[in-house]
């Protein structure tokens, strides 16, 4: 459009185009005004806009072209300078506004770009996002389903709940339309339906095992599907043309107690396996989802965990009856046996006294019936009632013994005695049977043995005893033979009886006793037997001995009471045995004046029975008395010097006498000086007579003068001819003799 | 008379003596204690029993007529006595012995001469018997017997 200065007519020829130019500038105009005021009421409703600045920028460019456009009207008529300077002054406003927006687009408009493709992309993520959480949702829900399936099959411990609930959980979780177990039948050949989800009772349908799916699921741990048609999955009649759901199989390992031995579980070669079979509803058009085959797979590996479980709960349940039924059982044992032996002991109390007190009668009366006038036949009879008597006596107290011994109420009495005294007598007990039998018996006695030895010398001489009599007793013929000697330590150990271990001591010994015999032997089984109670061996020849049986039980016991042992050595039968004992026993000290031992009531019969030549003398001063002694010494083989007087005796006692005999119970004759002065005459103990004294006071006061002054005897009066002559020999044997008073 | 009629009476009469107290037991070991190279030996025993006695009872009358009786030599006496007597076995003499030593220790008079003449009578009666019985043995050794033990 021109601007001239000129004056030209307003309205020239072209008017209509002028007319159409005027109204499209003052829309122009009307249009950029506008726009700019839209501009900002949007951006004032904004919160967001960055460019302010360019906004006002851009407006300010479109409000001066609208002003130019705007001023262009009032240039179409005659106009004035100042119209004419106001338009230029717009024009150039606009020209600098506009160039400067062109400027500045170039940098805006590309990040204005740039901003969408930023929403793009957040876009996007936004939708990842939602994606994956909805996984994550799926997964967890999946989760929880599983924990509460496995916190319902732990908790109980009954394999049938434990099936049912899972299937139960299982159909609920997933919502299937069914579920299946197939256990392995006993045979494992064949699977049969044990459970079902939906059905009640089911049928008992079998299926051999070695099918190819079943071999196909068994053969991996994750669950598989297989096809609706398999004979598995068909569990009920088909019905109607309706499309059957998907199948997923899984194998549910059935693990014994032997099983979790092995570290790596669940890789195990021996195996058996249930099929769970699920199916999906039919026409659904669900499909199988991975999860829930996972949830599946861990579901089956649960339920084995807890059958297992529950089978060892079973086993220990059952071995925990089991036990308590055997401690019953113990206990009523127990209490029998206890009342069985309260019994016996009740028993053996009352037979101890009731049965003693007939034996004592029958034993009394019959020894007095002895010594009263009969005739022959009378004599044999009574005789023969006083040794069965006797003898049964004999029974009773080792049948006590034996319960007293098994009690561990025994003790033994201990004392000094003479070791060769025991055996002796023992010989001679012994000799009139075996001269009966014609046996010769024959008894060695080591040099080195002790002569006398602490220990029990009755149960001593009971066990030897005992020994030999069985010696004797089961020998037809030949002959005994009896050795004792100090045992050595190589001869105290038997490899028979490992467990004894004998230990020497300064003051004890061992005396071992072999008593060998030439009879019908032992065969080497019987042996053990032969030191129990009441046992005998099966030969005829035994049964016809008699004997209780108890005599080598008692013999052992008291043996071990000794610490010792016992045992018996045979090379077979019809070849003899022999029995061997050692026990031990302690050595005495050396007998002094000072400790002079009591010696018990003096027994007859013992080793001296002639004192031939033996000088005693006799004090005396009743001449009856005096005389009467004499006598019996005379009798006895003595020489006799007598004295009637203390002085006499003192003048004529000399070391010849080996035995002075004095009456000191004469009232105003103090006897008890003359073996004060006798001490003092003979000052070395060998040449020393030993002095006894006869008294007829029976009180103590008399007796310890007697030993108080050095005495080797007090002997009561009167004094019979067979208590002289074992007082002698007591005498002569111990030096010593105090008769109990 | 017949031997064994003799010994038979000799028998009966030593079972009396016993039966009756005057023997006990120490009789029976003194006759134990005779044998062939003591034959006399009873004999010679009762014969010395009898001296002793008859001097001891002497004795003990003496000292009872004293005025001051002398309580312990009478009890001395007694004792021998009664030792003496237990030696042979004379039960009943050696039994009023005993009697005596209490009444000896009591110092009881009357008891003492009540002890005495008991005692007198008693070793009569024993001495008769010892003798009838010693004078049998002789007429059965006599009649050609040999006497029982």
């Amino acid at each position: 459009m021109e601007s001239c200065n000129c004056i030209e007519p307003q309205w020239p020829a072209d008017e209509l185009l002028m007319k159409y130019q005027y109204i499209s500038d003052f829309f122009i105009a009307l249009a950029y005004f506008s726009i700019p005021l839209e501009l900002i009421y949007f951006v004032k409703k904004s919160a967001v806009f960055p460019y302010r600045w360019v906004l006002v920028q851009f407006g300010a460019f479109i409000v001066l072209c609208g002003a130019t456009h705007l001023i262009n009207l009032w240039t179409f008529t005659m106009h004035s300078r100042t119209v004419a300077v106001v338009m230029t002054t717009a024009k150039v406003l606009t020209a600098v506004v506009s160039c400067a927006t062109a400027l500045m687009l170039v940098h805006i408009i590309p990040d204005l770009l740039s901003v969408k493709t930023r929403e793009v992309f957040l876009k996007n993520k936004a939708a990842e996002l939602d994606r994956e959480m909805g996984l994550i949702r799926t997964q967890e829900e999946t989760g929880r389903h599983v924990r509460m399936l496995t916190h319902e099959i732990r908790s109980t411990l009954d394999r049938h709940t434990i099936l049912k609930t899972t299937l139960v959980e299982l159909g609920r979780t997933l919502a299937l339309e069914e579920c299946a177990l197939w256990m392995p039948t006993r045979t494992g050949l064949e699977l049969q339906l044990s459970y079902t989800l939906r059905q009640q009772n089911p049928v008992g349908y079998t299926v051999p095992i070695h099918l190819p799916v079943i071999n196909q699921v068994f053969s991996s741990s994750r669950a598989v599907k297989i096809s609706p048609n398999c004979p598995v999955a068909r569990l009920r009649p088909v019905v109607g043309k309706c499309m059957p759901g998907e199948v997923v199989a899984v194998r549910v390992p059935l693990l014994h107690l032997s099983n979790f031995q092995i570290n790596d579980w669940p890789e195990l070669s021996t195996k058996r396996y249930a099929l769970m079979v699920l199916m999906l509803p039919s026409d659904s058009a669900r499909q199988w989802h991975v999860h829930e085959l996972e949830l599946v797979e861990v579901v089956a590996d649960q339920v084995a965990v807890a059958l297992s479980h529950a089978a060892i709960l079973e086993e220990s349940m059952r071995a925990r009856d089991l036990l308590m039924e055997q401690n019953v059982a113990l206990d009523l044992a127990r209490r029998e046996a206890e009342t069985a032996i309260r019994a016996r002991n009740d028993f053996l109390a009352v037979m101890n006294h009731e049965m003693r007190t007939p034996m004592h009668a029958i034993i009394a009366l019959s020894s007095l019936l002895q010594e009263t006038e009969l005739t022959p036949e009378q004599r044999l009879m009574v005789e023969t009632i006083l040794k069965s008597s006797n003898l049964l006596a004999t029974l009773i107290n080792d049948v006590l013994d034996v319960s007293r011994l098994e009690d561990g109420s025994l003790r033994l009495d201990l004392g000094t005695f003479n070791l060769c005294a025991v055996f002796r007598e023992v010989l001679d007990l012994i000799k009139p049977i075996a001269s009966v039998k014609k046996l010769h018996v024959s008894l060695n006695l080591a040099p080195d043995l002790p002569e006398y030895a602490i220990g029990d010398e009755k149960r001593l001489m009971q066990t030897i005893l005992n020994v030999v009599g069985n010696a004797v007793k089961f020998s037809k013929e030949g002959s005994i033979s009896i050795t004792a000697f100090v045992a050595k330590s190589e001869s105290l150990r038997d490899s028979r009886a490992p467990e004894f271990l004998p230990v020497p001591s300064d003051n004890q010994f061992y005396l071992r006793v072999q008593v060998k015999d030439s009879g019908a032997g032992i065969s080497p089984q019987d042996i053990p037997k032969l030191f129990t109670k009441f046992a005998q061996a099966q030969s005829t020849a035994t049964r016809n001995s008699g004997g209780s049986g108890l005599g080598l039980a008692i013999c052992k016991r008291f043996v071990n009471l000794m610490e010792g042992h016992i045992w018996i050595e045979t090379e077979g039968l019809g070849k003899g045995c022999t029995a061997i004992f050692i026990v031990k026993l302690g050595i005495p000290e050396r007998l002094n004046e000072s400790k002079l031992p009591l010696m018990p009531k003096v027994s007859s019969n013992h080793g001296h029975t002639s004192f031939s030549g033996l000088k005693v003398l006799v004090m005396d001063e009743n001449g009856v008395s005096r005389m009467v002694t004499k006598g019996l010494l005379v009798h006895l083989g003595c020489e006799v010097t007598m004295a009637s007087s203390s002085d006499e005796c003192l003048h004529v006692v000399s070391h010849e006498h080996k035995v002075v005999l004095m009456d000191v119970c004469v009232p105003g004759m103090d006897g008890y000086e003359i073996a004060v002065q006798i001490h003092e005459k003979f000052t070395k103990r060998h040449e020393r007579p030993l002095i006894v004294a006869l008294t007829g006071n029976t009180d103590k006061a008399t007796k310890e003068n007697c030993m108080r002054v050095g005495m080797d005897g007090v002997i009561l009066k009167p004094v019979s001819l067979d208590k002289m002559r074992s007082v002698l020999s007591d005498l002569l044997e111990h030096r010593v003799l105090f008769e109990a008073i | 008379m017949d031997v064994v009629q003799l010994q038979r009476q000799l028998v009966d009469y030593r079972a009396s003596l016993y039966h009756e107290a005057f023997l006990d037991e120490q009789f029976t070991q003194l006759q134990e204690l005779q044998d062939e190279n003591n034959p006399d030996f009873v004999v010679e025993v009762v014969s010395l029993f009898f001296e002793d006695s008859e001097r001891l009872l002497n004795e003990l009358t003496k000292a009872l007529e004293q005025q001051s009786i002398d309580f312990k030599r009478l009890d001395a006496h007694v004792h021998q006595l009664k030792g003496s007597s237990s030696s042979i076995g004379a039960q009943r003499v050696q039994k009023v012995c005993i009697a005596f030593r209490n009444d000896c220790e009591e110092q009881n008079v009357e008891g003492c001469l009540k002890c005495l003449q008991q005692v007198k009578h008693e070793y009569s009666l024993v001495k008769t018997k010892l003798e009838t019985m010693f004078k049998l043995e002789q007429q059965i050794l006599a009649a050609g017997g040999s006497v029982p033990m």
